[in-house]
This record gives structure tokens, sequence and C-alpha cells, in this order.
């Protein structure tokens, strides 16, 4: 109901979200120096090194930075295999 | 009395680092302050013509360092604000005439004897900016609503920080409630919550601004404008004062209410 409202209105594109957004990633490298490409390759060493102590899934890996402020944080999310499964086996 | 020194900067260039000096100055100064404006961006020189003061420059603060004159012979007395002086920056030399070291000892010699010094940054992260915020005891930073203006914001106050002259405070300058109400122009919030520092003042967007710059007198000290009266309420919360803000969103007519209700978390 509201989107139809918007549509007549001309509301159905707004350039503030989109500056937003795009500001959003872009101050997150410009405060880190950290491009995509090098978080990717820090994400492949990380799971080869806890890979060598827990088995882990790959796939649902997920690395990623936060700020809260002005403060950077890498949070890193890595489920570990089901123990369970590795017994019964 | 002991001087406040109060950098205005902004990374990029253009946003209206110079209109905010001159008019924070200027308010200062009609409401009883003694204030010295201190241009820094040498070989760039702006400040002069905004304050109307261009005709009266002798010496500069590069005659100052470089010993061809005392700092008092280089202080333009501005005639209309008899508390207000600007040492202008030199036109024909480049950052680098200049040191941070110069420039404390330079503020720390005016200290004993003014309420404000307002210091004026040149565009950009290097010597230019280095000189302005080294003496500072506040750093104001000037951006608009628009992408590279806030980038460039962010930069500046990661840098101030990292010198030790934080927490910055924000001007968002050259603000459209109509585009905003429409979602074509970001938000105050949204501008405070990308670079999480605190606000100190908005400026409408104002013809004004231009006409008095026309002129050579701030809009601050010159009628009843929009943007006069946000140059005065940010003056007065340098002071310390609390001043609430102009809700400037608020003014839409009824469509303005209307997309308002029907838009969930706009503004």
């Amino acid at each position: 109901m509201s989107s139809i409202i918007e549509k007549i209105l001309g509301k159905d594109r707004h350039s503030a979200n989109l500056a937003k957004e795009r500001l959003k990633l872009v101050l997150i490298h410009d405060r880190t120096d950290l491009t995509p490409t090098a978080l990717d390759a820090l994400k492949d060493e990380l799971i080869d090194v806890i890979s060598r102590y827990v088995e882990i899934d790959p796939k649902a890996v997920r690395i990623g930075m936060e700020h809260d402020g002005r403060e950077q944080r890498l949070i890193a999310d890595i489920p570990l295999r089901p123990t369970a499964r590795k017994r019964t086996r | 009395m002991t001087a406040k020194v109060v950098t205005v900067t902004s990374g990029k260039g253009g946003v209206g680092k110079t209109t905010a000096t001159a008019n924070l100055a200027a308010a200062l100064a009609a409401e009883g302050s003694k204030v010295v404006c201190i241009d820094a961006d040498i070989g760039l020189r702006n400040l002069d013509v905004v304050l109307g003061l261009e005709n009266r420059i002798v010496y500069d603060i590069v005659d100052v360092v470089e010993g061809r004159c005392r700092l008092r012979q280089a202080m333009i007395r501005d005639k209309r604000l008899p508390e207000l002086y600007l040492i202008p920056a030199a036109q024909t030399r480049d950052k680098s005439a200049i040191s941070p070291s110069d420039m404390i000892r330079l503020c720390d010699d005016l200290r004993s004897e003014y309420d404000w010094i307002m210091i004026d940054s040149p565009a950009g992260i290097e010597r230019g900016f280095r000189n302005a915020i080294a003496p500072a005891d506040v750093v104001i930073v000037v951006t608009n609503p628009e992408v590279s203006a806030v980038r460039d914001a962010d930069r500046i106050i990661g840098l101030i920080e990292a010198e030790e002259k934080g927490p910055a405070r924000l001007i968002v300058n050259r603000l459209r409630p109509d585009m905003i109400r429409r979602g074509d122009m970001l938000a105050i919030e949204d501008i405070l919550e990308l670079l999480a520092v605190d606000l100190i003042g908005v400026i409408p967007e104002d013809e004004m601004v231009v006409m008095s710059t026309n002129r050579g007198v701030p809009v601050s000290i010159d009628g009843k404008s929009r943007a006069g009266q946000a140059f005065r309420n940010i003056s007065r919360r340098l002071k310390g004062e609390e001043v609430p803000f102009i809700n400037l969103e608020e003014q839409g007519g009824l469509l303005g209410r209307l997309s308002r209700l029907i838009r969930p978390g706009g503004n």
C-alpha cells in the first residue's frame, strides 16, 4: 500500500539511502586499509590455521567488519562441525 | 583572559570552512568577545575577502614568522566590529613557509589578550592542515550532506583523533531540508551515525551567504537570514551555552507531513 503511494509521489528510489549504504562500505575500508581481496586472503588463512586444530565447515565461516562508534572490529563467526557425528562414525 | 583556539577544517575543499570561520568569529565579536582570526591557507588566502578586509593587508603571517614585522603589525582590525582582528595568510608562498611549532608559538603570544583565536585551515591532510590543528583546543569539522564531503570528513576526523586533538565537533553546511524530505539528501542523523561525532550546528543552504560574501559582510552580523541565525547559535554553543537545534526538517507542508506518515523509518 505505502509503496504504491510512494511510487505515485516518486519516492520509490531514495538516493539518500543509496548514499548512506555506499558510504558505510567506503568508510569501513578507508578506516582499516583492508581491501575486500585482503579480507578474503585473511579468511582463507584463518580457515587453514583453525582446521589444523578443530573440524570446521569452511563454507560456513563468516568474517566481516563491524563498527561501534569510531571503533572498528573484525568479527569472525566460525561454526564447529558437531563432534557427536564423529563419535558415531 | 586565556583565549580558546578553535580550528575549522574539513578535508575536502569548498564545503564552507572559510565562511564558517568568518561567521563564527564575527558572531563571537558581535557578542562582545575579543577575537583573532588566522588564515592558515597560505598560497590560497580567502578569509580576508570573506571578511571584507582585503584592501587593508600590509603584512601577513609569513612576515611575522620570518621576522619582517611584529605580530601586532600584521593584525588587521575590523572597523565594524572593533574586537575582531585578522592575521592574513601570505599569497605568494606555500604551506612549508610555516611549521606547526610556529603556529603554536604565535597562538601562545595571543592567548593572554584575547578570548578566541579562530584558525581557518586549508583543505587537504598535509602540512597546511597540520599547521592549522597544532595549536587547537577545539577542532570543528565542516561537511556537506553529500558522499564525497562526508567521506573526507571521516578521514580528517580520524587524523584529528590520531593527533589527540579530538573529539572533533561537526558542522553540516548547505543543508536542503526540501531534498531531505523527499529522500534525496543525507539527513543529519545519517551523517552522525556514519561519522560518530558530536554535532555543533547545521547551516541551511541560504543565498544570503553568497550575497553577504559578495559584500564582504559576514551573514552572521548582517540581518535576519537563517544561515546567520544558525552561525550565531553555533557561536553560543562554543561558549558552552545550551542552544536547541532548529528542526529544519519539520517545516514541510501538508505533502511533507503526509509522506513522512506513509514512509516508516523516514525523516
